[in-house]
């Protein structure tokens, strides 16, 4: 008896819950703007620490300076597409020298 | 060399210990492993000298201790055939009738001759088959 | 509240079943909706468990014997910090704490995720839904936790001794978590499979669940293994055991990914590894469980007695085929172009670490299953002892050392090798001091493998105190920081490197430990009388005199009767004090009689340990109590009838005889080097973990920014 009850009870107040988007709308852009912002932050933050951590072999004289350079040269490449991507979203024209 | 033969040969080279592994793993495991026995296995067909993990569960009203040795019988996890152990050594804590064991030994005239200190009782709970080998 | 318990799992099973349905659907057809409704189903679950698990805490705390569990492993003089844990010492219960941690988990990984991962998350939602979904069944189905009794007894049948302990406490709730948080790489793994996204997405995002599952699962470990050496009466902090190694096998192959994911973020390398990886690590993680669950390994006989053995084969069955059929259909999208450019790199040498980890993981396998195995093949049943797992182990952990040495100085993508050879100068150097200061000094050649863990350790040792030497130092040229401030600056600014040496130094730190304690340690078992001497070890050790006791339980286990012994240990000039104790527990059984049964029931063993940085002494006793049965029987006779106060009178005057007159005990005493730096490495390994998993204050900064800047750009196209 108990059992039932409160399994009712309990299956109704989930319902309501997962009810809410499903009536009122996810209350999300449509765009999904925001979500490629994020995963593109993420990957610029990943590119950076990859730039810095790379920075920190030559300092340490892991790497030689022309490794160095040519790794340097080819995640700051990467870096700038991401960052080209960024300023899409944010309807920006690409920069022009 | 180029890298399409370096490659090659790394893989080759992986493979090989791999291999080597494997056939290490397998070889020691059977040399080095110990058969585990029931009583009626050993009653049927033990061979007098050879070493064997006796398991089964002590039977009750069977243990015995007199001074340094202690005397059980252990039986059929299902079933009525037993056969009697002498075992010197460490009991685990939680050694008792009815609880189940695994001893090392070899069956002399019958009767099960434990190897010193092998005695291993499993815990009673559900929730843990931990091995006590201990005081 | 049983019926609103058991009624919180049915609600649970159905919302889990919603959640993987809607989520299911959103993903086919782009239903946001149906997604969003997806993932609150997913919190729903996760308020329902944490309702259950108080329903089922306070039903132990009230000690409520109508509830079977709390009938059959809590008692009214269990201990109060010892009812909390009870709940996790049965097969229900530690069901529901699986269910309760799944569902906390996804729902911290999916809030975390909501703004991300569109495509991937309701794909992760509904293999998250389905595997809490499988928990969920098995305890509506077969194991209900909220089970209750037409006649609830009066007194509950009491915890365990040998779970009464604080290790013991948080030991299944650290392995769980460890098991748990694995499944949250895999369901993001099959999700990003399933979009074909096989980029470093989902690596990124789980990443961090990746590292604090990884880390409560060693520390899970960890407490296991000082439980077995300061509560079991053996000594020992690992036997090979089936169900210690249930626990290592994921930790290895866990331990594998957190590396082989670093190379796929940076190169792109290794996709197929990865996700093999991440799915043999979950699959390990429920076979961990299960084997403790099924009694598999007892015999294939023992396995039909559990009543979810076989849900679980068919569970873990089902994801190995789902999951490899999913990989191998997805083969094109997983192949990268890049290539290893250099054997002398970081990625060579993290795919080295990993195959050795792997292989670990393949020995250490093949020795639980292998009566199993050797059943199958050859018709009996046999089984391999720690001697073949520590013959076949032992080479792979020296390899495994080595290598935690040489990746930290290497540089991603190729090394150069004369920066190479200038930088395993000193170590190589410092190593080499060690092997010639071991050899003359100590006796440490006696056991070679030893010999060459020694040198390793100090090798990795010297690496790191290097690395972070030379790190700090380039810091200051750039930012003319003075050394304390580069030091930290350094350490906060590559928190993910530096924390990660760390864990190597803990690491190595640890085999050091293990090394010493096995090789060098010195055991003996004896049989004295009080007064009686004997040497252990570097001691002289004295019986001084016997010690009984009764209802004075200093551990708070709630033991009434103590046995024990006052032994002192002379070395040289100091003299130490060893009491070690056995703990007898009332048994429930009333055939061993009134008095009987106070001596009848589990005893324990509770050992002393004299802890120390170079050598640990350590104690075990078994008093003989055969002596007193006579009495026991006696007392059984004249007062089983009798009133409490008069048997407990009893019982103290047995007590007491057997410290006035005490015949010969039973002593383990073992006098081992350097066990305590297996713990100090444990907790350094901890260290670095938790530096290596906290957030750095940049990240944390421009995520904020990064969320206002979109609520910002959102609100500005509405208006």
């Amino acid at each position: 008896m108990e059992y039932g009850l409160a399994a009712i009870l309990l299956a109704a107040l989930v319902a309501m819950v997962v009810a809410r988007p499903l009536v009122l709308g996810t209350g999300e852009d449509e765009a999904g703007d925001s979500v490629a912002r994020e995963e593109l932050e993420a990957a610029k933050e990943a590119k950076y620490r990859e730039i810095r951590d790379a920075r920190l072999d030559f300092e340490m004289g892991k790497l030689s300076q022309e490794d160095h350079r040519s790794v340097d040269r080819e995640l700051r490449g990467e870096a700038i597409e991401i960052l080209k991507r960024l300023d899409g979203l944010d309807g920006k024209s690409p920069e022009t020298v | 060399m180029d890298p399409r033969r370096k490659r090659k040969l790394r893989l080759v080279v992986a493979l090989s210990a791999a291999i080597l592994l494997a056939g290490a793993l397998i070889y020691t495991s059977f040399s080095a492993s110990t058969q585990a026995s029931t009583p009626s296995d050993l009653l049927a067909n033990a061979e007098p000298g050879r070493s064997y993990e006796l398991t089964g569960e002590v039977a009750d009203g069977s243990v015995d201790k007199r001074g340094e040795q202690l005397r059980f019988e252990v039986r059929d996890r299902e079933g009525k055939a037993t056969i009697p152990v002498t075992y010197e050594g460490v009991v685990p804590d939680p050694f008792r009738e009815g609880r189940e064991v695994i001893v090392s030994g070899t069956l002399e005239k019958g009767t099960f001759v434990a190897e010193r200190d092998s005695l291993i009782t499993k815990c009673p709970s559900k929730f843990t088959t931990k091995d006590d080998k201990s005081t | 509240m049983a019926g609103v318990g058991s009624a919180c799992l049915l609600v649970g099973l159905l919302t889990a079943v919603y959640a993987a349905g809607a989520s299911l659907y959103g993903a086919r057809t782009g239903n946001r909706a149906a997604v969003v409704s997806g993932r609150r189903a997913i919190y729903c679950m996760a308020g329902l468990m944490i309702a259950a698990t108080v329903i089922l805490q306070s039903a132990f705390l009230r000690s409520d014997f109508a509830y079977k569990l709390v009938a059959e492993g809590s008692s009214t003089d269990t201990p109060t910090f010892y009812k909390f844990t009870a709940m996790w010492a049965t097969q229900s219960g530690s069901l529901l704490l699986w269910a309760l941690l799944m569902s906390i988990f996804s729902s911290a990984v999916l809030f975390l995720t909501r703004r991300s991962l569109r495509q991937i998350a309701p794909w992760a939602t509904a293999v998250l839904a389905v595997i809490a979904a499988f928990f969920l069944s098995l305890m509506v189905g077969w194991e209900n936790p909220f089970a209750t009794l037409a006649n609830p007894p009066v007194e509950g049948a009491g915890l365990n001794p040998l779970l009464r302990h604080p290790a013991m406490m948080i030991h299944p709730p650290m392995l769980y978590t460890g098991y748990v948080g694995f499944s949250i790489p895999f369901a993001f793994a099959i999700g990003a499979l399933i979009v074909r996204q096989t980029g470093a997405d989902w690596i990124r995002a789980t990443r961090k669940f990746a590292l604090i599952a990884w880390t409560f699962l060693g520390t899970g470990i960890m407490l296991g293994a000082l439980w077995s050496y300061s509560e079991l009466g053996w000594g020992g902090y690992w036997a090979w055991d089936p169900v210690e190694n249930a626990s290592l096998m994921p930790w290895l192959v866990g331990t594998a990914f957190i590396h082989s994911i670093m190379v796929q973020e940076k190169r792109g390398m290794l996709k197929i590894w990865n996700v093999s990886l991440v799915i043999a690590t979950f699959v390990l993680a429920l076979l961990g469980t299960f084997l403790v669950r099924s009694g598999i390994l007892d015999s294939i006989h023992a396995f039909g007695a559990s009543t979810i053995g076989k849900q679980f084969l068919v569970f873990i069955g089902l994801v190995i085929a789902g999951s490899t059929a999913l990989v191998v259909s997805r083969l094109d999208d997983l192949r990268s172009k890049a290539r290893l450019d250099s054997l002398m790199s970081r990625e060579a040498f993290f795919l080295l670490n990993n195959l050795v980890l792997v292989g670990l993981c393949v020995v250490i396998f093949w020795g639980t299953f292998f009566p199993l195995i050797s059943e199958a093949l050859s018709g009996t049943e046999a089984s391999v002892g720690p001697p073949w797992f520590n013959r076949l182990t032992t080479p792979l952990a020296l390899v495994l050392v080595a290598l935690a040495a040489i990746g930290p100085v290497l540089p991603w993508r190729r090394a150069s090798g004369r920066g190479m050879a200038r930088a395993f100068r000193v170590p190589l150097a410092i190593a080499a001091a060690t092997l010639v200061g071991l050899l003359l000094l100590t006796d440490a050649a006696d056991s070679p493998p030893s010999l060459a863990m020694f040198c390793l350790v100090a090798l990795v040792i010297a690496v790191v105190v290097q690395e972070v030497i030379r790190g700090a130092t380039a810091r200051r040229i750039v930012s003319g920081d003075p050394w304390p401030r580069a030091l930290v600056g350094l350490v906060t600014r590559n928190r993910r490197r530096y924390g990660g040496y760390l864990v190597h130094a803990g690491i190595a730190v640890l085999f050091l430990g293990v090394a010493a304690s096995s090789a060098f340690l010195d055991q003996r078992d004896v049989r004295v009388s009080p007064g009686d001497s004997f040497r252990a070890g570097g001691y002289d050790i004295t019986y001084e005199r016997a010690t009984a006791s009764l209802g004075s339980d200093t551990a708070g286990t709630g033991a009434p009767i103590s046995f024990g012994a006052v032994l002192t240990a002379r070395r040289g000039d100091k003299v130490e004090t060893l009491r070690p104790k056995r703990n007898f527990y009332p048994s429930q059984d009333p055939a061993t009689g009134a008095i009987g049964r106070f001596f009848e029931g589990e005893a324990t063993s509770e050992v002393d340990v004299r802890w120390g940085l170079r050598r640990d002494l350590w104690a075990a006793i078994r008093p003989d109590i055969g002596e007193l049965e006579p009495a026991i029987r006696e007392a059984n006779a004249k007062f089983g009838g009798s009133g409490d106060k008069v048997q407990t009178l009893v019982i103290a005057a047995i007590v007491e005889r057997y410290r006035n007159q005490p015949p010969p005990a039973n002593f383990r005493v073992i006098d081992s080097p350097l066990v305590s730096w297996i713990w100090i490495g444990g907790a350094i390994v901890l260290l670095g973990a938790l530096i290596a998993i906290w957030p750095s204050p940049e990240t944390r900064l421009r995520r904020v920014t990064s969320i206002y800047a979109a609520r910002l750009g959102k609100e500005l196209s509405r208006a």
